[in-house]
């Protein structure tokens, strides 16, 4: 249609390159943080949308959980749910190092937080496991499954995200006091995961 | 000095040497230039938009006659079905996307969007999405159980077909998600540093209102479908009552996403109107912090309404109460906007050509589908014509008459900028004068149809109603042949249409201010923002007369001097007093 | 702003409100109202139509005087007034489409409230049952209270065993439920109109949606119709359910729509005040024969009603039997054999055509 008449030059600079090197770009704020907190209030409202489905079942139903559905054990969730909450505060203790500049510090707590995260799903499991019902007994148990089984995933994928910061970490100074986003998005994603849990332990468990 | 010239002086630095020419291979790879991808996009969904045309005109052919004689019955079901998914999430939406990729970082003065390689990721997920759905109908297994899919129906109409829609919209809602968080961080913190929120474009505002909406009720759609697949592949009962699921829970979900979609549908469009009529009236836009917050209105109004759609599903009366009061509000901030506009034309020398014509024909079309909307709110009303023909006219009034207009006025108005070119006049009021023939002729006997008791998503009805249908299907027919013109006009436009130059209307806003085609990187330095975006008529206006202006009133009326407007920037203020 | 002066505004004024006043009743949109409901309701659609017509003209006339008025002129290129708002239309623009919907709304709810929208002493409670509810086990109902229910149910069951029915379900698709589970939800969507508050219906019919047929039973005499006959001037209450997917009771002329959702009970009521035939139509899509779901309302004098009923009792027991000897015909075509029941179903049979050739 039109000859290219593109100049390279200008074609190969990326926008945040371009941007760094350019004087009349005052700085911009580091826009990352913001994007993944925006994409975390989305994934929020999936949650959400579950959880208030679940209650408006809960709500039409007479009895709940319907009868027949055994009762959970709450021990083994219980102790899941008390290492999930302590993983958050160790993975806070990552960030603080890094932003000192140890990235040893961090890399031992960031293994610490993805081996809690790893004994979470497996606990998880082991309950699926020895759970007297299946996924399509009863509506509870639908429900039970297809909510822990969403949020486990989150889990995963916050456990892959932390491995995948530790990878990176063994370059050195990939990240330092000045540049760590990574880790700071895998903190910010735990923390969420981490709430979530404790509302959907709330409402399945103890509600 | 106009004040256009005022602002095009002000950005001579800004503006690049030689327009940024693309090759044509560039829009078929994956491109990080948010101008590749908003052409990308509005290409895509217009190709889309082509197809819905086509099984639109199926249903129509259909329904030429009472009998089920042209298409069987299953096969209306799967085309009408797949003509309402398409227009809603492969058209209307993406095309909104589009405008707001290529316009939204123009016309704030920055280089690309917040996250240019996660706007493509959005944009390429609408094609394969897209295609899913159109196989469905090739391979004979489409989903037919309604563009809302309700349980059970949906549950046992056909596994394969229904699992392709579920697929295809969670990808098409996640692409959607992606890119209304680009949006959303893009205007709020990547403005020249001269603007402040009060100086944006109200297209700007309208995203801004539009992308909240996407980010917030998108994901509840998305965990809807989540327990429809569960019920669909896996054997559970969430909405299948023979299990102890219940309908109704699924019906909530689904419309606390799908009426905001309407919204989502509707604001860019509003935006968009916003912007071309001041500049084709060569007015200021009439209450610009009225339009603003009333799309922020609209958006939020938007997601306590949903159970309107449910009035006749046995849902309390105090919550159809309830649901009837926030879905009248919304009238309010609608009805500001309508005469907002009015007023912008009113008095202002209004260049007809085909971008105002469309945008005068939206504001004139819209309103009959605004007036059926207070009127489907009022619970008994609506449980009359909920479900049938009248609810048909309506969504086609505001889908049809307000998006689908807005998007042409859209395409009149930047096509210049987007090509270089201009567009053929002539042929662009014989599409606007084919298309307002057209659509009232589709769409208005609907009403009537609809409250005599023709119900909805029938492939067989009454022989009483055959005369209204027939002069519906022959509008159908006439909205099918409208496209043709534009097509043309615009395929031929792009390679040998008159060179437009970087401001043909005369326009403020900052897109305009750089080259046609804008180049690679929009701008050479920061622009500025040196008048705001509908300062027209402020060149001499000592001289002017103006009888019911608020300047008097600098408070609260939306003027330059308003305490509204944020503070200029002291280093670019378009006014010597202002810097320092 | 340049607003016409005094003497035209107010001119146009009066005109728009004369025009929408006479078009606000006489627009001719609505079919005939045959419930006391349908009165009330076609008040409100006519106050709105009012309102409608007046803002429409409103709107369209500033659209093209506009367009005539204020068009550029040739060789003019300047700008209009610099106008940038004005707070006191601004004010009036807000208040009085607030006005307008608010008046509206207040109108509705009483409407709403008439017709029983809100009828609380109507409201069943759920009744919490001990219900089993794991797969397969038989689901125990929760209507129980309700005599009314459960003759529906059971009635229900029983027109599903006809061969008229059977022919036209997909049992192999849908699992028929074979109960209301645990949260059968009785929902009185439309109860008694405010005059007869309190009072029970002068009588109850109890109606199941099925793909694609109404099949209507009168819980006093245990008649089952696929008709719906109602005497005039005698409160209904509707009683309805599904079998299979949503559906929905519509008469247009009783401006009268309500859900059957299988799973729940959903009741409505009005009184029809006009003899006549009307349609009744499924207004939720059901499946590809959405459009051929359609039965008769015959709405007739108290005596015609009784004879019909009387009439129904008494081939009842004949249509029985017949059925029975039927069964043996095995020399008829499915569609010669079923001619009489889909008659009385509504069933066309060119539907049944259609079903056989297109249906896997």
């Amino acid at each position: 249609m039109q000859s290219p008449t593109i100049d390279p030059a200008k074609t190969a600079l990326n926008y945040h390159q371009a941007h760094a090197t350019d004087s009349h770009h005052a700085e911009h704020p580091d826009l990352r943080r913001f994007g993944l907190i925006m994409f975390l209030a989305a994934e929020g409202m999936i949650f959400l949308g579950l959880f208030g489905s679940y209650l408006a079942f809960r709500a039409t139903m007479p009895t709940w959980p319907p009868a027949g559905t055994p009762e959970l054990e709450l021990l083994l969730p219980g102790v899941n749910t008390v290492i999930l909450i302590a993983s958050s505060f160790v993975m806070h203790n990552a960030d603080t190092a890094i932003k000192k500049n140890d990235v040893v510090g961090m890399q031992t707590w960031l293994a610490f937080t993805a081996a809690m995260g790893g004994i979470f799903l497996v606990g998880q499991l082991y309950e699926y496991s020895h759970l007297e019902f299946g996924l399509t007994a009863n509506l509870f148990a639908s429900a039970f499954y297809v909510m822990t089984g969403f949020h486990g995933l989150h889990v995963f994928v916050g456990v892959s995200a932390i491995v995948a910061v530790l990878w990176r970490s063994r370059v050195t100074g990939h990240y330092s006091s000045e540049k760590h986003f990574g880790v700071e998005a895998a903190e910010i994603y735990w923390h969420f995961v981490d709430v979530v849990w404790i509302v959907l332990f709330g409402l399945l468990y103890l509600l | 000095m106009t004040q256009a010239q005022l602002q095009e002086t002000a950005n001579l630095p800004a503006l690049a040497e030689e327009a940024g020419h693309r090759n044509w291979r560039d829009y078929f790879t994956f491109n990080t230039d948010h101008k590749v991808i908003g052409i990308q996009y509005l290409v895509t969904s217009f190709v889309f938009y082509c197809i819905g045309g086509v099984l639109a005109d199926l249903v129509r052919t259909e329904l030429r006659t009472p009998d089920s004689d042209f298409l069987n019955p299953e096969l209306y079901n799967e085309v009408f079905t797949l003509h309402a998914t398409i227009m809603i999430f492969l058209w209307v939406i993406p095309t909104g996307a589009g405008f707001a990729n290529y316009l939204v970082p123009l016309m704030i003065g920055a280089r690309d969007m917040a996250f240019p390689r996660l706007n493509a990721v959005a944009f390429w997920m609408i094609p394969p999405a897209g295609l899913l759905l159109i196989v469905s109908l090739l391979i004979g297994d489409a989903p037919e159980a309604g563009w809302t899919s309700y349980p059970p129906l949906s549950l046992v109409t056909g596994q394969v077909g229904e699992g392709i829609w579920i697929m295809s919209l969670l990808v098409l809602g996640t692409s959607s998600i992606l890119g209304a968080l680009n949006f959303l961080v893009t205007i709020l913190k990547m403005r020249v540093p001269s603007m402040g929120v009060y100086q944006m474009p109200l297209f700007c505002w309208s995203m801004l209102a539009t992308s909240a909406l996407q980010l917030l009720a998108t994901p509840v759609l998305a965990s809807a479908l989540i327990l429809l697949a569960f019920d669909l592949l896996a054997g559970t009962t969430f909405f299948n009552p023979t299990g102890g699921g219940d309908p109704v829970v699924y019906q909530h979900m689904f419309w606390f996403y799908s009426h905001p979609a309407v919204y989502i549908m509707i604001l860019p469009f509003f935006g968009l109107i916003s912007e071309v009529i001041p500049i084709h009236s060569r007015k200021p836009v009439f209450g610009y912090t009225a339009i603003a917050y009333s799309s922020l209105a609209i958006s939020f109004l938007g997601l306590i309404v949903w159970a309107h759609h449910m009035f006749t599903s046995g849902i309390p009366g105090w919550l159809r109460m309830f649901f009837m009061i926030t879905t009248m509000i919304i009238a309010v901030p609608t009805g500001i906007k309508i005469f907002s506009w009015l007023a912008t034309l009113w008095g202002g020398k209004l260049r007809l050509n085909s971008a105002l014509l469309f945008a005068m024909g939206f504001v004139g079309t819209f309103v009959i589908g605004g007036i059926s909307g207070v009127m489907l709110a009022a619970v008994p009303f609506d449980i009359h014509v909920h479900d049938t023909y009248f609810v048909v006219a309506h969504l086609h009034y505001v889908l049809f008459g307000g998006s689908v207009l807005g998007i042409f006025a859209g395409y009149y108005h930047w096509f210049p900028k987007i090509t270089g070119r201009m567009m053929n006049e002539f042929w662009g009021r014989v599409h606007f004068a084919l298309t307002i023939v057209g659509l009232n002729l589709t769409f208005l006997p609907m009403h009537k149809l609809g409250m005599e008791g023709m119900n909805r998503r029938i492939a067989m009805y009454d022989p009483k109603f055959t005369f209204l249908n027939e002069i519906c299907t022959i509008g159908a027919y006439v909205l099918a042949v409208s496209t043709f013109p534009f097509i043309v006009n615009a395929i031929w436009s792009w390679m040998y249409g008159p060179k437009a130059g970087n401001n043909p209307w005369d326009a403020l806003t900052l897109e305009w201010m750089t080259t046609s085609p804008p180049a690679i990187e929009n701008f050479d330095e920061l622009p500025v923002v040196a008048t705001g975006p509908y300062d027209y008529g402020m060149g001499n206006r000592q001289t002017v007369q103006v009888p019911l202006s608020d300047e008097q009133e600098p408070v609260l009326a939306a003027g330059p001097k308003s305490i509204l407007r944020a503070d200029p920037d002291p280093a670019v203020a378009a006014r010597p007093e202002d810097r320092h | 702003m340049n607003i016409p002066s005094s003497i035209w505004t107010l001119l146009i004024g009066v005109g728009l409100t004369l025009i929408s006043l006479w078009y606000g009743q006489n627009h001719g949109l609505l079919p005939v109202a045959a419930s006391d409901e349908a009165v009330l309701v076609d008040g409100l659609f006519n106050s709105m139509m009012t309102v409608s017509v007046g803002l429409f003209l409103l709107v369209e006339g500033v659209l093209i005087v506009s367009a005539i008025r204020y068009r550029q002129r040739p060789g003019d290129n300047t700008d209009g007034p610099p106008v940038f708002g004005n707070v006191p239309l601004e004010i009036l623009w807000t208040a009085l489409p607030a006005i307008i919907v608010i008046g509206i709304s207040i109108y509705s709810f009483e409407v709403y409230n008439s017709i029983g929208g809100f009828s609380p002493h109507d409201m069943h409670e759920p009744v919490a049952q001990e219900a089993t509810r794991m797969p397969g086990a038989a689901i125990a109902a929760t209507l129980n209270d309700s005599p009314a229910a459960n003759l529906n149910q059971q009635k229900s069951d029983e027109a599903r065993q006809d061969p008229a029915t059977a022919s036209v379900r997909n049992d192999n698709q849908i699992p028929q439920k074979q109960n209301a589970p645990g949260m059968g939800v009785v929902a009185p969507t439309l109860g008694a109109s405010s005059d007869r508050e309190g009072k029970p219906p002068e009588m109850v019919v109890n109606v199941t949606g099925m793909q694609y047929a109404w099949i209507f039973t009168y819980p006093e005499t245990g008649v089952v119709s696929g008709e719906l006959h109602v005497p005039l001037k005698r409160e209904t209450q509707i009683n309805m359910t599904a079998n299979d997917v949503i559906h929905a009771f519509w008469v247009p002329e009783f401006r009268l729509k309500q859900d059957a959702i299988p799973g729940r009970q959903t009741e409505v009521r009005f009184t029809a005040d006009r003899v006549g035939k009307y349609s009744l139509i499924c207004a939720e899509l059901c499946g590809p024969y959405h459009g051929a779901m359609k039965t008769q309302v015959i709405v007739e004098t108290q005596q015609d009603f009784d004879n019909w009923m009387t009439e129904q009792q008494a081939s009842a027991s004949t249509a029985l039997n017949q059925a029975v000897a039927a069964v043996d015909r095995t020399d008829l075509s499915p569609n010669e054999f079923l001619a009489p029941y889909t008659k009385e179903m509504g069933i066309q049979s060119e539907m049944l055509q259609q079903i056989h050739s297109f249906h896997h």
